[in-house]
């Protein structure tokens, strides 16, 4: 593994995982990470290479067949880690307040912080005006930001998120990415981003981990050290190279047999 | 819009009309005698003479169905919400909610009137039809909710109860409500059942044991008259229901939002 250029204390680490699923299907083998407090990390990958299984590990929503889940720092209580999945995900029968105010209501806060903690999100990502709207109201992308708020709102200490944004235009994509960049140096959460566009991921990210075809693992390490993360930046010759790494790295992963490990 | 709500009313209705127009047509031109086949105006004519008998049956009947929904919806939701919890409860209880399913209701009701007072027999009855439905949409429900949504809650350290009442129950209202719209009619032919099977024993006041009574004495008006009763009252708890399934999910669900063209 190449060496980090954040130096923040490890929050996280996953130490020779194997995770196999009833049917025998092998999701994970041999899968290491090491995660620093603060950081923005890209999971990277073609579909079905684990990424998902990865942060359902992370997550607490599945148990490792082997090997161990490690936070140096304590063991997240419920709320300190937000997830945003594939899709929103929202209750339909309730509106976005509601939706959002979720995590709250189930910590068992008060009425008065939820209602200012709530609105105070949603402003955060721009859904200001749309708080007493019901999600079928919404499009795809405002959907995605109601599934974002309700992550944000426990100012988690860890954000896990599964191609968030796979679903939706590329218009928008590009927009939620540029949001989701502001979020991050506002909130200074921990990112971890799974996606299989090496576009998104280098955009993003602060380092990029491409994974092998299943089972899979962390076949290498890309890092991204750019001041800025902007419209500049998409169009820029370093992220041009940066993309060309990617793809490369990606190849590479993705080049090594099913099963074939070191 | 209003051309198509107007549709929506006006051809069931002229519909309605053109077949009740027939019905006096076929008895008029064929100069057909009541005790065969009474035409619209005398059934009508029946329905207010015989008002009093009437009414009292259709309140007797109308009492037992609502008795029979109310305790076929609290048992099926209770039972459902059981099952939705455990499989291992699920797998021993289901089968017998099954059997007293398939079971033809007609044939349960002689025994069910030696062990039981006469009305509580026929209550029994139309619990029985009308139970099933709403267990099997209630179990439906509890168990479609999406599983992203389940590992959410549990993300956030919710209790069983916690996902139970603020995710599975609202998840599963569309199905729950479909299901009573079904054990509402259900529960009409259950208690008409009953008491048709009571009747021929000798014992009964409700809407169908006149039915039964008027048979006898060839009175085929009156049968008519409390047929078009019983056919009202099932109208009017299938409307009623779905107001309330409308008035439930007309917020959120897919089956009630009119999508604009």
């Amino acid at each position: 593994m190449t060496a980090l250029q954040d130096s923040g204390a490890t929050l996280l680490s996953l130490r020779g995982i194997r995770k196999a699923y009833g049917n025998g299907t092998v999701a994970l083998e041999g899968f290491d990470l090491d995660l620093r407090e603060g950081e923005f990390l890209s999971l990277l990958g073609p579909s079905g290479c684990g990424k998902s299984t990865a942060l359902r590990l992370i997550a607490g929503l599945a148990a490792p067949t082997a090997g161990q889940v490690l936070w140096p720092t304590g063991a997240p209580a419920p709320g300190s880690v937000g997830f945003v999945f594939q899709e929103p995900t929202l209750m339909p029968w309730a509106d976005v307040t509601a939706n959002v105010a979720l995590p709250l209501r189930l910590a068992g806060r008060t009425r008065t912080e939820v209602d200012s903690t709530v609105g105070e999100t949603l402003e955060r990502v721009g859904l200001g005006d749309f708080a007493a709207a019901y999600p079928r109201e919404l499009s795809g992308g405002m959907k995605m930001r109601v599934s974002i708020a309700r992550a944000l709102v426990t100012r988690p200490r860890l954000l896990l998120m599964d191609e968030p944004f796979g679903a939706l235009d590329e218009i928008t994509r590009f927009r939620l990415n540029d949001d989701l960049v502001a979020l991050w140096r506002d909130l200074g959460t921990t990112v971890v981003f799974v996606t299989h566009s090496v576009f998104e991921s280098v955009y993003l990210s602060q380092r990029v981990l491409a994974m092998t075809p299943r089972p899979g693992r962390v076949f290498g390490a890309l890092d991204i050290d750019v001041p800025r993360r902007d419209r500049e930046f998409r169009t820029s010759v370093d992220y041009a190279a940066l993309c060309r790494r990617g793809s490369r790295l990606l190849e590479d992963a993705m080049a090594v047999p099913a099963g074939d490990h070191p | 819009m209003t051309a198509s709500r107007i549709m929506r009313v006006a051809l069931p209705v002229a519909a309605l009309a053109l077949a009740i127009l027939a019905w006096d047509l076929v008895v008029r031109i064929n100069a057909l005698p009541p005790y065969l086949l009474p035409g619209p105006g005398r059934v009508a004519a029946t329905l207010v003479a015989d008002w009093p008998i009437l009414s009292e049956a259709l309140w007797v009947t109308l009492s037992i169905t609502a008795q029979a929904l109310i305790l076929a919806t609290v048992g099926g939701l209770a039972l459902g919400i059981v099952l939705s919890q455990s499989r291992l409860i699920e797998h021993s209880l289901y089968p017998f909610a099954v059997i007293l399913q398939v079971t033809p209701v007609v044939a349960i009701a002689p025994l069910l009137l030696i062990y039981l007072p006469q009305p509580m027999a026929v209550l029994a009855c139309a619990w029985i039809v009308a139970f099933f439905p709403v267990l099997a949409n209630t179990t439906l429900g509890l168990n479609s909710v999406d599983h992203n949504l389940v590992d959410l809650y549990r993300l956030y350290g919710a209790s069983r109860w916690q996902v139970l009442w603020h995710l599975k129950m609202p998840a599963a209202q569309p199905q729950i409500l479909a299901g009573l719209r079904i054990a509402g009619g259900l529960a009409l032919i259950g208690a008409v059942v009953a008491e048709i099977a009571a009747g021929s024993a000798g014992a009964g006041s409700g809407l169908a044991y006149r039915i039964a009574e008027a048979g006898y004495r060839l009175n085929i008006p009156r049968m008519f008259a409390a047929l078009v009763l019983l056919s009202a009252a099932g109208v009017v708890i299938f409307l009623a229901l779905s107001a309330l399934s409308h008035l439930m999910l007309a917020r959120w669900h897919e089956s009630v939002i009119r999508t604009e063209s």
